[in-house]
């Protein structure tokens, strides 16, 4: 059973057919051709696939297009602006935050995502909750990215670029 | 240019998402495969039903052993794909259903009704076996076995002997990117986007299997999401691929394999069972080193890992044993994964070299110290360089090893044992003949340099750029690389850390070649080749990368639960081309490392022959949280002999050794020594109770 949807997709309307059971994921990269989204797993066990939906980190492989008629996505490809890198594209250029950059994408966004949950106050496993306010230690960054995998074994580059990016 | 820490060149494409891998090539109106997948671990198909799949809307072709293509060479028994009924592992491929869209290939392939004469299959691996074989020779061309000396009369005299076996489990390699293909049919010429570690091993490995000439393929890769070995050779799905597109001429075909998929389809470690025999004198010395290793293969295709290689080379000792014996199963056909035969090879002798400390009452870096060899002590030939020493020394010194307390569990915080262990690394040095590399002058005034490389990650693109820059004395931003085609002068796989030893060498003849040839004010189009350099310095000397690792592990004393707050490696490698992508590389072989120790285990069922936890859910690969104080260094170390360039590769030591150094520092932590990876808590709670 097919659907016409709608998809804000880095600032662009969009207006797609997808099939009920098709992921959001497979309509971004198979039927609009948006490839920043990355399918490692394609179930939810890797983050590979993170994207922002409606400003918040979502894994895309998870979540049925058709659920979605009129979101706003950013993708990591729609938060470079005019040829300005996001300041945590930059932060990961700069400390060598990814190898083979297949979940670099999905890194980004979550790591984005992952500020503003901080910035709001959200605890995670490790955070002191006696505390005023998140502070974004090495522990903090590493449990709260820990969704994210990276085979090439990245993760020092990663949490240095997104201390760098959160100053 | 080489040893400037420039930024990852395609770094700005990474970033954004917009690097293209293979699967992301843009074709018009692509078809979608979908492979089907054998439920049974041997045995033959005896009817395959697929009229309930062809009558789905948007289906468009189902391929089965019934109606493919037949292959024009079968010998590699991995990639004779759908050329029989004959089932040998659970998880073969038996199929593929083609369709309009990925969802409907996928649907109908649930449809495929499959009925099978099974065969009593075998999957039980295990040390005794009474049908262990020698293989010929062990991967790629090693001797099976060798001995020196009188290891049983040297072992008898020996006052320490220490006598353990040390497993590691099967593996998988999961890149983040899976493995998918691209293919297109198109006026008798096949064109592939491949997610491959080599674009022209793979052009030559589909082509002998389809008996083309390797003309009439063109294999394109400029990114690749990882490999670690398993995309270093052809698997099924090429072939399947290639299949799909011969059925859709001038439609392109795209064939992505699922996660789950991976685990029987594109290689793994097999397990290792290692019985490591030391015998020393009291003061530490090393008279006999024996190193007995068992791990399995598949019953159509031999993968014998050479375990026992690394123990023929690090410590001196006049007598000295290793052999290697398979099992034939039928299971998924082993392969390669990151340092095969270093990377489990280490594991046992450097745990043995640890308990051989503790029996000894000395400290493991003296005790390594000790034995360290005048000459290889294989082939008797001296070290093109060996500076494993000067690593353990300053890894000793930036670890804080000299406040180290000398027994173990000794030391408790808050609940966590603590402890510190250090192990030693080794890798080989590859160069791998029949690269060619081509320097072009442009009309923009660049140098164009083509060369058909890969980037797995490892930073191809800029340090071949770094070195074709420095080769013709220019600025990095004069170069304009191309890589990952076969369009370009053929070059060999990324794999056995050889891509920089072999491919640079190439890029360094051709720039040699064409300032000889027109100086320094070329005109445009001016053109010079060049190939990797053959090498007789092997003749003449052993060359290999050490390196050493140490780490600090707790583990909690009521859960057992195990966390590796540091782990600092240095290691010689030779020249580093750019230290910070090295650094990297480094770094995430270590992670690697710590992976494997901590949690990586395929867990076959023996019953129906495949891998249980076959997704990242229930195979653990190393995640942020469990990575915290890492560094890695590098001792100058300047090796004329082994390339022009003076590189040894470096993808692959910095997994080598850190199990064994997590799995020393966790006996140091609790007085426990585990030798069966991972290191789970269960173990450290299981011995508890005893």
């Amino acid at each position: 059973m097919d659907a016409e949807i709608t998809l804000h997709v880095d600032g662009t309307a969009r207006h797609v057919t997808v099939d009920a059971r098709t992921t959001l994921l497979d309509a971004l990269r198979e039927r609009l051709g948006v490839m920043a989204p990355k399918k490692g797993c394609d179930h939810g066990q890797c983050g590979s696939c993170t994207v922002l939906l409606n400003d918040r980190r979502v894994i895309t492989c998870l979540v049925l297009a058709v659920a979605h008629d009129g979101a706003r996505i950013v993708t990591a490809e729609g938060l470079a602006q005019d040829d300005h890198l996001h300041p945590v594209q930059q932060a990961f250029i700069d400390h060598d935050g990814f190898q083979c950059g297949y979940c670099t994408p999905g890194q980004i966004c979550s790591a984005v995502g992952m500020l503003k949950e901080a910035e709001a106050g959200w605890p995670s496993a490790v955070s002191d909750l006696a505390a005023a306010e998140v502070r974004l230690s090495p522990a903090e960054i590493r449990e709260r990215m820990s969704g994210n995998l990276c085979r090439c074994g990245a993760y020092a580059g990663i949490v240095a670029a997104i201390q760098q990016a959160a100053r | 240019m080489i040893g400037s820490p420039l930024p990852r060149l395609d770094g700005t494409a990474k970033v954004t998402g917009t690097a293209r891998y293979a699967f992301e090539h843009r074709v018009a109106d692509p078809a979608y495969a979908y492979p089907l997948q054998a439920t049974v671990a041997r045995g033959h198909i005896t009817a395959i039903n697929t009229s309930a799949a062809q009558a789905v809307d948007g289906v468009l072709a189902v391929i089965t052993h019934e109606n493919a293509p037949h292959l024009a060479s079968t010998e590699d028994a991995e990639l004779a794909v759908l050329q029989s009924t004959e089932i040998a592992f659970r998880g073969q491929v038996i199929g593929a259903v083609v369709a309009d869209t990925s969802e409907t290939a996928r649907h109908a392939a649930g449809l495929v009704e499959v009925s099978y004469d099974p065969s009593p299959h075998d999957a039980v691996f295990t040390p005794d076996r009474d049908d262990l074989y020698t293989p010929d020779t062990v991967n790629p061309s090693f001797p099976t076995d060798t001995s020196q000396g009188d290891v049983e009369s040297a072992l008898k005299q020996s006052p320490v002997v220490v006598d353990h076996v040390y497993t590691t489990p099967m593996t998988h390699n999961n890149p983040l990117e899976p493995h998918t293909t691209v293919a297109c049919w198109h006026d008798d010429q096949l064109t592939l986007y491949d997610s491959t570690q080599g674009v022209h091993s793979t052009r030559q490995s589909l082509a002998k299997a389809l008996g083309l000439a390797p003309e009439r393929i063109r294999v394109i890769a400029p990114h690749v999401g990882g490999g670690f070995g398993s995309k270093g050779q052809a698997h099924a799905h090429l072939v399947l691929a290639a299949m799909a597109a011969q059925a859709m001429p001038g439609r392109a075909v795209k064939l992505a394999l699922t996660r789950q998929q991976m685990f029987s389809l594109v290689g793994y470690r097999t397990p290792t069972v290692q019985h490591v025999r030391l015998g020393a004198g009291p003061d530490g010395r090393l008279t006999a080193i024996s190193m007995d290793v068992v791990e399995q293969t598949s019953r159509i295709k031999e993968f014998a890992e050479q375990t026992a290689i690394p123990a023929r080379h690090m410590y001196a000792a006049p007598n000295r044993r290793t052999t290697h014996r398979l099992a034939a199963l039928d299971v998924p056909v082993p392969s390669w994964m990151r340092a095969p035969g270093e990377c489990p090879g280490m594991f046992g002798p450097e745990v043995a070299m640890d308990e051989l400390a503790n029996a000894c009452g000395m400290d493991p870096v003296d005790l390594r110290v000790l034995n360290e060899p005048d000459v290889d002590p294989e082939s008797g030939k001296p070290f093109s360089s060996r500076n494993l020493v000067a690593c353990l020394r300053e890894g000793a010194a930036r670890f804080g090893w000299a406040d180290r307390e000398h027994a173990p569990r000794t030391r408790r915080e808050h609940g966590w044992w603590v402890g510190t262990g250090v192990a030693a690394s080794t890798y080989p040095v590859h160069v791998k003949p029949g690269s060619s590399a081509t320097v072009r002058f442009q009309p923009d005034g660049r140098y164009r340099i083509e060369i058909g490389a890969t980037d797995i990650g490892t930073g191809t693109w800029t340090a071949l750029t770094q070195i074709a820059a420095d080769a013709l004395s220019v600025r990095v931003d004069a170069i304009d690389l191309r890589i990952g085609d076969t369009d370009l002068p053929p070059a060999t796989v990324a794999g056995g850390s050889s891509g920089i030893n072999s491919w640079g060498s190439a890029v360094v003849d051709a720039a040699r070649a064409f300032r000889d040839k027109f100086g320094t004010g070329p005109n445009p189009g001016d053109e010079a080749q060049g190939t990797t350099p053959g090498n007789s310095a092997g003749e003449r000397f052993a060359m290999r990368a050490f390196g050493a690792q140490f780490a600090e592990v707790r583990v909690h004393a009521a859960t057992g639960e195990i966390r590796v707050p540091r782990l600092l490696g240095v290691f010689a490698v030779g020249r580093i081309i750019n230290p910070r992508t090295a650094r990297s590389q480094f770094l995430g072989g270590m992670t690697m490392g710590m992976s494997m120790a901590l949690h990586e285990q395929s867990v076959l069922d023996e019953r129906f022959g495949h891998v249980v936890n076959h997704d990242l859910a229930e195979y653990h690969i190393a995640a942020n949280a469990d990575v915290a104080g890492i560094e890695a260094h590098w001792v100058d170390e300047t090796d004329p002999h082994v390339n022009p360039l003076g590189t040894k590769g470096i993808g692959e030591i910095g997994i080598v050794g850190t199990a064994a150094a997590i799995a020393n520092a966790a006996h140091h932590a609790t007085g426990i020594r585990v030798r069966d990876l991972p290191l789970t808590a269960d173990k450290f709670l299981a011995d508890a109770r005893r």
